[in-house]
């Protein structure tokens, strides 16, 4: 089973391998600063040589890093394994996927569920655009493709395997989101917004719509815009945006540093503030460098 | 080359919350048993010879220092001091140490014989002269283990307490001391102040007959050290405290306050000189509280030479928090042992001190409850001791102070009250 990507190059690993077949990076590596103090001096023993703390492995605490994007996955401070799921792809052409989706928690095997789902949602998208369909088209293929994938992998007896959803595509000035639940997108500049509505009734996380057998039809919400930048598309889980929610908050955190630097810290703050839930953050920077020619700052929406 | 091993023992697992943790943490040293290729030594002999020495004592302090003389490998450099309210070098006598061989065996031995008891009593000034003649010799050798042995049978009179204070700190860190108390008449708390700024033993010779042996055997003990100046490093997490570190065995020491820092997080704990041995040592660490399922690394033990750098051995002490009372209520073995050795030790002072003081009640308590600890943690030695102090009824419990008590067996109580036994069995193995 794909289970996640090479850290270096973004090729797809096997669960058990310990190194990447691609670009021959040790699997197997903990992150290089400390996911607890964020002090840059973790000990080839795993443990940090500043506050202590033994650095998770596996899919605790997962770090992907592209050339022009990034995000991090962690187990936060509470649960006691890590049921979110990240997958970036850069297939080329100068577009950007990514798809965060959070295994609801009283489903069984959530995590599986929403593994499954970000890897095949990442993948289809990049072969539906490949193959010449537009990033809307591409993103609702990948939505049936991912709600399909959990729906079937319910047993008889059982309660069915539910997740969340949210992807973004980049393709040149254009951003398509897509989402069922309530993983959120963010669009952060200088003048930031949520560009997601929660599929949940208000004030509760009591979910309206999930990918999962028990689900019924699923219905993506999609929204494209463009926007010349500069700025930031940020997906997350509800793990970072229970803790901040306001766009203006995460923009102050999520911009003016790398990707991965940038998911690192919005990660460590939803641990600092608690961690009571899995935190997912994928960070796609847009329009970097071209800060000169910037006209318009806040996307112009196109929803469907 | 002598090998260190570090073993840590501990429950890892803390519920959550919880920010206390405890490793015992055994260093053992072994090396080849031939001595081909021993260190360096230096050793100093200081012999007590205050006029109380006499009446027969002295001549049996001049067979032990003989004894220790013959037991010195050649080689060896060394000297012997006479020590009442001043110290005479009496051998080699020309401000060094000199070198052990036949001819200076038996000059040194001529020495000794005439040995005569007179004068006072001020140790903190035969250590200083012993601390001179090691300064003396470090410059020519510097990697040399540095020990002296002291023999006392009386209190420290004729040196004011602050001299004293200023010639036990002179002398910490230069070498290592075992000290002898003989008789009845020296103070134990005193004789514990200097093995432990000194970081050498401290026990008490019920006769002065029996000092020959027992000062061949630590001639001996002192001739088989391998590795001089070692320390424990201690690092900590940036948030945590250390809230002690202690030896526990083969005798009870609070280092504590002995540390040298390394960095902000990290500092050195002196051992002094190890040979083919193994001590213990109690580390506690307050850490902040985690998470369940965290895990910490709340204490790195090292086992070092700080002037070289060079790391012997190290350890880990663990922790990390569980929600399973299971796993998180489970005492190690090893440090509920060491534990109650602690207060047996701590028991044991305060019942002697409150006896003397007069408070029966409280000396009752102390030394009833000592009796029963000693009893169910194995320590054979200290029950009887106590036994000679303190009557206890064997269906009640009932304890009641002895009338009469030998003064030897006081001493005797109090000097060993600070040695450990090991644990009886250990489930682990």
């Amino acid at each position: 089973m794909v289970t996640g990507a090479c850290p270096v190059c973004g090729t797809r690993v096997l669960a058990g391998e310990a190194f990447c077949e691609r670009c021959g990076h040790d699997l197997s590596l903990r992150p290089v600063s400390c996911t607890a103090c964020g002090s840059a001096s973790v000990g080839a023993d795993g443990y940090c040589e500043n506050c202590g703390m033994l650095q998770p492995t596996g899919r605790d605490h997962v770090e992907i890093e592209l050339e022009a994007l990034a995000g991090v996955s962690d187990r936060g401070l509470r649960h006691s394994r890590n049921e979110d799921a990240i997958a970036l792809l850069a297939p080329g052409q100068g577009v950007l996927v990514a798809v965060v989706c959070d295994g609801v928690s009283t489903s069984p095997r959530p995590d599986e569920a929403s593994q499954a789902a970000v890897d095949i949602a990442a993948a289809a998208i990049a072969k539906r655009l490949a193959d010449g369909d537009d990033a809307e088209q591409a993103t609702r293929e990948a939505v049936r493709l991912a709600a399909d994938a959990v729906a079937g992998s319910a047993r008889i007896g059982e309660d069915s395997p539910a997740c969340t959803y949210v992807s973004a595509v980049v393709a040149g000035r254009q951003v398509t989101i897509g989402w069922v639940g309530d993983s959120r997108a963010y669009w952060l500049g200088p003048q930031s917004a949520l560009l997601t509505t929660d599929d949940a009734t208000p004030g509760t996380h009591m979910l309206t719509a999930w990918l999962g057998a028990d689900a019924g039809e699923v219905v993506p919400h999609i929204r494209t815009f463009t926007t010349d930048g500069p700025g930031v598309v940020l997906l997350c889980s509800d793990g970072l945006w229970n803790y901040y929610p306001e766009p203006e908050a995460l923009a102050a955190n999520a911009l003016n540093d790398t990707p991965l630097t940038a998911a690192r810290r919005l990660v460590r703050l939803a641990n600092d503030a608690g961690g009571h839930d899995n935190i997912t953050v994928a960070v796609i920077p847009f329009g970097q460098g071209e800060r000169a020619e910037t006209t318009v700052a806040f996307p112009k929406e196109r929803s469907d | 080359m002598t090998d260190f091993t570090i073993r840590v023992d501990q429950n890892k697992y803390l519920p959550a919350g919880s920010q206390e943790v405890h490793g015992i943490i055994t260093v053992e040293a072994s090396g080849p048993v031939e001595r081909a290729a021993v260190a360096e030594a230096a050793e100093v002999i200081i012999i007590d010879t205050s006029g109380s020495m006499s009446y027969g004592k002295i001549a049996d302090a001049r067979k032990a220092a003989q004894a220790a003389v013959d037991t010195l490998r050649d080689g060896v450099y060394f000297a012997v001091i006479s020590g009442n309210h001043q110290a005479e070098v009496i051998y080699p006598g020309d401000g060094r140490l000199g070198p052990v061989n036949a001819q200076s065996r038996h000059a040194a031995k001529e020495a000794i014989s005439r040995l005569r008891a007179e004068g006072g009593t001020a140790m903190g000034r035969w250590l200083r002269r012993a601390s001179d003649l090691f300064s003396a010799h470090q410059v020519t050798h510097p990697g040399a283990i540095r020990h002296a042995i002291l023999l006392t049978d009386g209190k420290n009179e004729h040196e004011p307490a602050p001299e004293f204070d200023a010639n036990l700190t002179y002398c910490s860190g230069k070498f290592t001391c075992d000290c002898r108390g003989v008789g009845t008449d020296w103070v134990v708390a005193e004789v514990r102040r200097i093995g432990s700024t000194l970081l050498g033993s401290v026990m008490d010779v019920r006769r002065p007959e029996e000092l020959e042996a027992d000062f061949r055997a630590m001639t001996e003990a002192a001739m088989g050290k391998t590795v001089a100046d070692v320390a424990l490093r201690v690092w900590i997490p940036r948030a945590a405290s250390l809230n002690f570190v202690k030896q526990v065995s083969p005798a009870l020491e609070d280092l504590t306050g002995r540390r040298t820092d390394v960095d902000a997080l990290t500092g050195d704990y002196p051992t002094g000189a190890w040979g083919g041995e193994s001590r213990e040592y109690h580390v506690s660490v307050r850490v902040p509280g985690g998470n369940i399922g965290q895990e910490m690394r709340a204490g790195l033990v090292k086992l070092v030479v700080p002037a070289t750098g060079e790391v012997l051995a190290s350890g880990n002490i663990l922790a990390q928090w569980s929600d399973d009372p299971v796993q998180s209520t489970r005492i190690n073995p090893r440090v509920a042992h060491y534990t109650g050795q602690q207060e047996l030790a701590s028991l044991i002072q305060e019942g002697l001190q409150a006896r003397n003081d007069g408070d029966v009640e409280t000396a009752t308590a102390r030394l009833g409850k000592a009796r029963g600890i000693a009893e169910k943690a194995g320590n054979e030695e200290t029950a009887k001791l106590l036994d000679k102090v303190i009557d206890v009824d064997p269906e009640s419990g009932t304890a009641r102070l002895k009338r009469v008590v030998d003064k030897a067996d006081e001493i005797a109580l109090d000097t060993r009250s600070v040695r450990t036994v090991r644990m009886r069995k250990d489930p682990e193995n």
